[in-house]
């Protein structure tokens, strides 16, 4: 059984890698790719650990063949910081606390930063909806929500 | 297990119909599911997303056609089809996470047969057809007429479904969805309803669609409820005689998410509860 070769762009380096058919992006991702950051928690679609943007869209990476991505652009957590330098999400959620065990961290960071691009001045009821697929058994929500929320008001602040 | 990406229709069912355990990827938030659990093991994978008359909307005949493989979250985006169909759009919006609505299609949700499917009540109220491309050409069929049984649809060997048609929004006309959750959010129906009104001059009902989910093992479209509706001004004579209506068409199971006492309950609640959205759409007060 031959191997499927897929290229793609993932944080705007392109890549190439061969994959079973059966493989989840989230499988390549993390044991060919090296790109740990996206977590596996459920691998069924209920927890987002592993979210990453395929196109602009969110999407679980463990719900999609790695197949699936020829030609797509993917965004992953390890595409989130300017290098040395953390993206205000990030920066935003360190000094709200808003992480404990740190499993749901990437997927959430991916989620809330797609939200911001949409919608740089969400609701605090607009990022609880937008979050929902994005479980935390560690802080209860209120800090995440609230470090989103700040990030926002910094950005239209600053803009 | 191969991979196929079939560019066009034909080449999708070529590669279904030569192939009895092929099965179809569109958004891939159930097949991935399953496939992962182990509980089918296809010899072949068909992805419909590189067959662009499948991946777009666009408007037909004064009416919408959905491809088979457009994400939910594109349907929301759209502010003409939510304009028209507010209530199956808002259906496909209650499905799962941001990340899923991302993937997740109609075509898929109708397609997975679960009876507890969301868009599957709104789609049939709004009167929508599915089109069906196979060995033997091209069909369009109701959609109350794909399900046929729990994870069971009534398409022929070789056979998929290639878009949604919405026919063109009546005047005066309105549509809701409504389901019942035990949270707010990423959780499956326990009972759901759909219901779609289109009112004459004088704003009495003159046309009506009720259709419950997940209270039998296929979508129940019930005249007994829309008779409730027609020729009355949706008042609460009506609303009444509609709950009780939707209570005794419900055929629920029991089972950990709901009780058959509670579901058929539900559903009455549900059912006066969309009705009025959908009336009040149809006045232009929603």
């Amino acid at each position: 059984m031959s191997r499927i070769h897929v290229t793609t762009t993932i944080n705007n380096d392109e890549t190439d890698y061969l994959c079973e058919t059966d493989e989840t992006l989230l499988d390549v991702l993390r044991d060919h790719l090296d790109l740990t950051g996206s977590k596996e928690g459920c691998g069924s679609g209920d927890c987002g650990a592993c979210t990453v943007v395929v196109d602009g869209r969110l999407v679980c990476s463990c719900l999609m063949l790695a197949a699936e991505a020829e030609g797509r652009t993917i965004e992953t957590i390890e595409g989130m910081a300017g290098g040395d330098a953390l993206h205000p999400l990030q920066q935003k959620f360190l000094e709200h606390a808003a992480l404990q065990c740190g499993i749901c961290t990437p997927g959430i960071l991916v989620a809330a930063k797609n939200l911001l691009e949409r919608n740089p001045n969400p609701s605090e009821e607009e990022v609880r909806y937008w979050l929902a697929g994005n479980l935390c058994r560690c802080t209860g929500y209120d800090k995440i929500i609230r470090a989103v929320m700040d990030t926002a008001a910094n950005t239209r602040g600053a803009a | 297990m191969r991979f196929e990406t079939p560019t066009s229709v034909d080449q999708a069912v070529a590669l279904l119909a030569a192939d009895p355990e092929a099965r179809v990827l569109a958004g891939g938030t159930d097949l991935l599911v399953r496939l992962r659990a182990g509980q089918v093991a296809p010899s072949v994978i068909i992805d419909i997303k590189r067959i662009s008359e499948m991946t777009v909307i666009s408007q037909e005949d004064g009416g919408w056609r959905i491809g088979a493989a457009v994400p939910s979250a594109e349907m929301n985006e759209h502010a003409a089809l939510k304009a028209d169909w507010p209530g199956v759009v808002e259906a496909a919006d209650l499905i799962g996470s941001t990340q899923i609505q991302g993937r997740a299609t109609l075509a898929g949700n109708l397609c997975n047969a679960s009876p507890a499917a969301d868009s599957v009540p709104a789609m049939v109220v709004a009167g929508a057809l599915a089109r069906i491309a196979g060995p033997n050409g091209t069909r369009d069929v109701a959609v109350q007429d794909i399900p046929s049984g729990v994870g069971k649809t009534s398409l022929g060997k070789g056979e998929l479904v290639t878009s949604i048609y919405l026919p063109p929004k009546p005047a005066h006309s309105g549509d809701a969805y409504l389901r019942f959750i035990p949270r707010s959010e990423m959780d499956i129906a326990v009972v759901g309803c759909g219901v779609a009104v289109a009112l004459d001059d004088q704003g009495k009902i003159s046309a009506a669609r009720v259709a419950l989910g997940a209270v039998a093992p296929t979508v129940i479209l019930s005249q007994s409820c829309a008779d409730t509706l027609i020729g009355t001004t949706g008042d609460d004579a009506a609303l009444d005689a509609l709950a009780a209506a939707a209570t005794a068409e419900a055929k629920p199971i029991d089972d950990k998410r709901g009780t058959i006492a509670f579901r058929k309950d539900v559903a009455g609640v549900l059912a006066k509860r969309a009705a009025k959205i959908a009336i009040a759409r149809a006045k232009g007060e929603a």
